[in-house]
């Protein structure tokens, strides 16, 4: 009988394992369960289909030849009976099961439930609700400046200005490409060409500065003075206390004391790994579905992409996820039997229009035996920061001008000795 | 054509690349037999000539080349020369015994790209029915088959281009991928600057700045290997950006959605990532591309040499498709061949899987036809042999080829793990070479035969646009030399068949059109008399009232529903990746040609003008590195990957990427570079990896064998000579950011190129940006930030160095 594979989620680490499963020449019938109702597609690019970059349906993703359940949702593990409860209570039998449930919007704390106009961005579904919430809104808030708020707020900014029809479109969608988009540095008064009213924005973030998980004090403020130029206004070292409106929200209550009015409310406070079906039927679970080097969580059990953790940690990036799917797809073909994942190096890439980073390692590392070396260049806006611990990279930023971020990503990647001039790795001597 | 204006003067053809310039010889009054002119008429290259082709009688003279046959009395014993009749019968003999001993299949045939059709077709014919063998391969495997077998999934047909080489000059935007026509075809770059003179735009794709990417108004300057991600995230722009011509797509092609949902998982980020290549540059590449009317894509052995080359080409393929820019005037997917006859040299039935037309071997209707001209049973044709590499591989082993008739190519200097081959070749019971001149590997043959060459003899060739041309004979050959094709037919004679191999190249080509009818590459049309009258013939020309195709596909693809496919093709790494920056083989090695030298340098190697611009190999070392390594300029480096060891002197020049260096692999002995080179196969075309490979570098005075280190060995007897320190060839000003154009300039001064094609330095793009850095700084702030860093001396020298990057350069840390 042939060797069945079942997948639990049909997302971005599904579809490469499949993909990948396949193109290596595995020999099993591979079944994808995903809860969602298309076929696995690049999460990575939700932001630019809020802009109208791309049509939901241009984001499937190849899954090879591997069967898909979509709007198929897992209920229920059996590892010992090795079967699968699926929503409508069918009993599905596995040989090998890989978990693949990635991770969901965390909640923010205290916020009132209930009110229409407050969303999460996760899924093309909900790309789809927000898109029709933000036409005509009038004032929208992003809860969280993380990457993904950044990403959403620099949306709605410019999907508004753009005058964007709505992601739900599929043909001559774009009356203008994104290279239209307003330069870095322009004042608002470059966006009064387009038809739309632009869409105030603010983003509201619990920490100093944005996105401080990947950047630098100095580096989240460039990144702040880009997003006002785009209409987005920043509102850091303070949290939403709550939020009011009668049905659908209309204001919101800041730890400072301030109300800011909004209709529109997206929250980004991060993502969790998804382990309730793990945790119910006995699986090691910390923070994330615990796997060994070699993605394994139990007999004939894998774990890969964002519901996984290992070593210790949970990634949470595509990247991340593709390795492992890629480590366990050779090691279920057979093509590798004996591949092992070693972990990914934390890397993190925005290229969102003007907003632009690169970010390696610790940028933000403050301990004594570094050696730090910046070049900020304020006429270009853009910054430049490399941390050493002795002769290799323990952290990197790049804003604004990445022309040397091929060789400074290669250089970290694979741990090399940087040479006592690394200036290459900051400024480009070429075109 | 012969021309009136000088009575003797005959109009012909190069003897090098596939571009097949025209040229006209005269008759000599020095020591070579012809002069080579001008012949400003045809349309190629409408007079221009590298110097190879200006220079190319020089092979001609009786002390460079061979001028009667050779024969070894046993292993040991050095080659001395014979008569004919005994050369032939001993090969004939060492052939039969091969297969009395151990069957049919024991012999094989190796050919070459630079035979003409006739060679080609007859060499197939002669290993299927003198030899009936299926194992007759050649080297265009290691040059054309990627792109062969992506054209034919595309668009059901493999001509190089689908349109004339001057269509270049009209269209819009270029994406030159991985050629390098600068150095490896200079007359064709007059189209290319034609190009950007009609206001076109020319993008290259290429791990060096080479000479050509120098040109360009956008270099992409990708990881080795990276050529896959690099097309599937230009496809990825060009449909987010919603430059996708959706019209085109769906009128035109099938396919799509599995190639965009393989898109849609080369996101930018991600092949940035991949590439090395800037989202911003990919975005600038697509933009480029997508926005312009009319444009091309034009592939050479960089993205094809790969263990992946079929699906490379297929993913650049894909973007023309998707951007509409195919089927349609001025625009298309094009292969840069390379060898002389790269194009017709796999049309006619010297490839292992191949009939004549282009035909499949395993087609019992094909077999049908090509047994009925041939007047043998179908059934006893042979089905399809050993791929080129798989076929050197077998050699001399059990179940493998035991004796060998090789012609027109030499593999010891140009076969990937070329020490290996050359252990294989050894190991023969027989081999027999065919060849102008002793290359190193007729050095190996137990038999010898001097053939004519190009001035010598007629016979057609086509070139890289699919034009069927006529190679004309100049000057009687020396009296002891014989035509490839008198060869054969005195082979098959011994062999027992008399008839069948006419000597004739005319009566050949007649047999040919026959062969080929109703094939893809159908020439039935096509004449001696046609050819001349009409500047060649493109490719199919089914009746002699047929036009002839200049321009393919304009109305249908050669596809069974007309319609050209998309191929979903995903990105993967090459066989072999360098390892950790500590590990044994940290760099990527590449390879590639120079400008004074053609292939294995069997013939160039030969010219002393050339050699002077061209004296022997190098490899290519970025400052960085170089400082990393302690090495200067024209210091001897030990280039080490797991198949071998070669020995070069460094040029240090930041056009290479730092990460990898390169190498020509022109020369055989210490210099090879396809020592080191990788036999990973395509698992379609089965072309090997030359392109990219894993080696380490060091100084190679001194230098410690590591552990891993060289498995086998280049050439045994010469490893043990001590390194000869080669004359230093250039400054030692070697860190400095303006020497990139050191070792160039100084090529370019000396090269012995009269009227090529190659275009004023002034066009260079941005050298301010190049030369002077500090320039580009000036606005920035360099703040040194040593606060919590204890070794202040350290930091302070960095600051020093980056500060005044076109002073001296910091003395390098050895690794």
């Amino acid at each position: 009988m042939t060797r069945r594979i079942a997948v639990v989620g049909a997302g971005m680490a599904a579809a490469r394992f499949a993909e990948r499963f396949q193109a290596l020449g595995g020999d099993a019938e591979v079944t994808l369960y995903g809860a969602e109702p298309r076929a696995p597609y690049n999460r990575v690019l939700l932001a630019d289909v809020l802009t109208g970059r791309y049509a939901a349906d241009d984001l499937t993703l190849p899954s090879g030849d591997a069967r898909l359940r979509t709007g198929c949702e897992v209920t229920g593990l059996d590892t010992v009976a090795h079967t699968l409860r699926l929503a409508d209570g069918e009993h599905v039998p596995y040989d090998e099961l890989v978990l693949a449930t990635g991770a969901e919007p965390v909640a923010c704390g205290g916020l009132r439930r209930g009110l229409r106009g407050v969303h999460v961005v996760r899924s093309v579904a909900d790309c789809d609700e927000l898109a029709g919430t933000a036409v005509g809104a009038r004032r929208a808030l992003v809860i969280g400046g993380g990457v993904l708020g950044v990403s959403v707020a620099r949306a709605l900014a410019v999907r508004t200005a753009l005058g964007a029809v709505s992601a739900h479109s599929s043909g001559d969608r774009r009356e203008a490409p994104p290279r239209a988009e307003i330069p870095p540095g322009a004042d608002a008064g470059d966006r009064q060409g387009h038809e739309a009213a632009p869409l105030p924005v603010t983003i509201v973030h619990q920490a100093a500065h944005l996105i401080e998980r990947h950047l630098d004090g100095q580096a989240g403020t460039l990144l702040q003075h880009r997003l006002a130029a785009l209409g987005v206004e920043v509102r850091t070292s303070t949290r939403v206390r709550n939020l009011h409106g009668t049905d659908r929200v209309a204001a919101a209550t800041l730890s400072d004391g301030h109300v800011l009015d909004a209709d529109l409310v997206v929250v980004a406070c991060g993502v969790t790994p998804r382990t309730a079906l793990a945790r119910a039927a006995g699986l090691p679970v910390r923070t994330g579905v615990v796997v060994d080097d070699r993605l394994s969580c139990a007999p004939d059990v894998y774990a890969i992409g964002d519901c996984a953790e290992h070593r210790g940690r949970t990634h949470g990036t595509a990247g991340a996820a593709w390795e492992q799917a890629d480590v366990l797809a050779a090691r279920l073909s057979g093509a590798a039997p004996d591949a092992a994942y070693a972990g990914s190096r934390p890397y993190a890439r925005l290229s969102a229009g003007p907003l632009e980073y690169a970010a390696f390692g610790d940028p933000a590392a403050d301990e004594s035996g570094l050696d730090v070396l910046r070049i900020a260049d304020a006429t270009r806006g853009s910054y430049k920061k490399l941390v050493l611990r002795g002769d290799r990279i323990a952290g990197a930023i790049l804003l604004g001008d990445l022309a040397t971020v091929g060789a400074l990503a290669r250089a970290y990647e694979r741990d090399e000795a940087v040479p006592a001039d690394p200036f290459h790795l900051l400024t480009s001597s070429t075109c | 054509m012969t021309t009136s204006g000088s009575g003797t003067a005959t109009d012909t053809h190069c003897p090098y690349c596939a571009l097949q310039c025209g040229m006209r010889l005269r008759p000599g009054a020095g020591p070579e037999p012809v002069e080579v002119l001008e012949r400003p008429d045809f349309p190629v290259n409408r007079g221009a000539l590298c110097g190879k082709g200006r220079t190319a009688a020089a092979v001609l003279r009786p002390g460079v080349r061979l001028t009667e046959p050779l024969v070894r009395d046993d292993r040991g014993a050095p080659l001395r020369p014979a008569s004919w009749d005994e050369a032939l019968d001993r090969v004939a003999a060492g052939l039969t015994t091969a297969q009395r001993r151990y069957g049919h299949d024991a012999v094989g045939v190796f050919g070459g790209g630079g035979l003409t059709n006739e060679k080609a077709y007859l060499l197939g014919k002669f290993a299927r029915v003198a030899l009936r063998t299926p194992h007759i391969d050649y080297n265009g495997r290691f040059c054309m088959s990627s792109a062969a077998a992506a054209h034919r999934r595309a668009f059901g047909i493999d001509r190089g281009l689908p349109f004339p080489l001057a269509d270049i000059a009209g269209t819009d935007c270029v994406i030159l991928v991985g050629a390098n026509p600068a150095e490896t075809m200079p007359p064709a770059l007059r189209y290319f600057r034609e190009l950007r003179e009609n206001g076109g735009r020319l993008i290259v794709v290429d791990p060096r700045r080479t000479r050509t990417a120098e040109q360009a108004d956008l270099h992409l300057q990708p990881l080795p290997g990276a050529d896959l991600a690099l097309a599937l995230g230009l496809l990825h722009l060009l449909i987010a950006d919603g430059r996708a011509d959706k019209d085109f797509i769906a009128r035109r092609t099938t396919g799509f959605a599995q190639a965009r949902a393989a898109a849609m998982a080369h996101w930018p980020q991600r092949v940035e990532r991949l590439t090395g290549v800037p989202v911003a540059q990919l975005a600038a590449a697509a933009e480029m591309f997508g926005e312009a009317p009319r444009g091309m894509v034009l592939t050479a052995r960089g993205p094809e040499q790969q263990s992946k080359g079929t699906d490379t080409v297929s993913a650049w393929i894909n973007l023309c498709l998707a951007a509409g820019k195919a089927g349609r005037p001025g625009s298309g997917y094009g292969c840069l061949t390379g060898q002389g006859n790269g194009q017709g040299g796999r049309e006619h039935g010297q490839k292992a899987d191949q009939l004549p037309g282009y035909r499949s071997i395993t087609d019992p209707a094909a077999r049908r036809h090509v047994a009925a001209v041939w007047g043998v049973d179908p059934d006893g044709l042979p089905g399809p042999g050993r791929s080129a590499y798989e076929l050197l591989d077998s050699l001399g082993t059990d179940g493998g080829v035991r004796a060998l008739l090789l012609m027109g190519s030499n593999p010891v200097v140009s076969a990937p793990r070329a020490a290996h081959v050359t252990e294989r070749i050894r190991a023969l019971d027989f081999l027999a070479v065919g060849d102008v001149v002793l290359s190193e590997t007729a050095r190996l043959a137990d038999v010898v035969l001097p053939v004519t060459q190009w001035a010598e003899e007629t016979g057609t060739t086509t070139n890289l646009e699919g034009r069927v041309i006529l190679r004309s004979k100049a000057v009687d050959a020396p009296e002891r030399v014989r035509s490839d094709l008198a060869v054969l037919h005195g082979l098959a004679a011994r062999l027992g068949v008399p008839e069948g191999f006419p000597e004739d190249p005319e009566e050949v080509f007649e047999e040919l059109r026959r062969a080929s009818a109703g094939g893809q590459a159908d020439y039935a049309g096509i004449s001696y008399g046609r050819i001349r009258a009409e500047d060649g013939v493109f490719w199919p020309c089914p009746a002699p009232d047929h036009p002839g195709t200049p321009r393919l596909f304009l109305d249908r693809f050669a596809t069974p529903d007309g319609r050209a496919r998309f191929a979903a093709v995903t990105h993967r790494p090459a066989a072999e990746e360098p390892d950790g920056p500590d590990g044994d083989y940290p760099l990527y090695l590449t390879t590639g040609r120079v400008v004074g030298q053609y292939q294995s340098g069997a013939q160039t190697r030969r010219v002393d003008e050339l050699n002077r611009s061209a004296p022997g190999p190098f490899v290519e070392v970025h400052p960085v590195l170089a400082r990393r390594l302690g090495v200067a300029e024209g210091e001897l480096l030990a280039v080490t990957s797991r198949r071998g060891r070669a020995v070069a002197p460094a040029r240090v020049t930041d056009t290479i990427r730092p990460d990898t260096v390169f190498m020509p692999f022109h020369w055989g002995g210490e210099g090879r570079a396809n020592t080191l080179t990788n036999p990973a196969l395509d698992p379609v075309s089965r072309m090997p990896e030359f392109k990219v490979c894993a080696v380490r570098v060091g100084p190679a005075a001194g230098e410690r064998e590591k552990r891993g280190a060289v498995t086998e060995a280049a050439e045994p007897a010469r490893r043990t000579e001590p390194a000869r320190r080669p004359e230093r060839t250039g400054p030692t000003r070697r860190t400095e950011p303006t020497h990139r154009t050191e070792p160039m300039q100084r090529t370019e001064r000396t090269e012995p190129m009269q009227r090529t094609e190659r275009t004023e330095p002034v066009q260079i793009t941005e050298p301010v940006q190049i030369t002077e850095p500090a320039q580009r700084m000036e606005p920035a702030q360099i703040t040194e930030s040593a606060a919590r860093s204890a070794p202040g001396e350290r930091t302070g020298r960095r600051a020093v160095a980056g500060r005044t990057a076109s002073g001296p350069a910091v003395p390098g840390r050895a690794s």
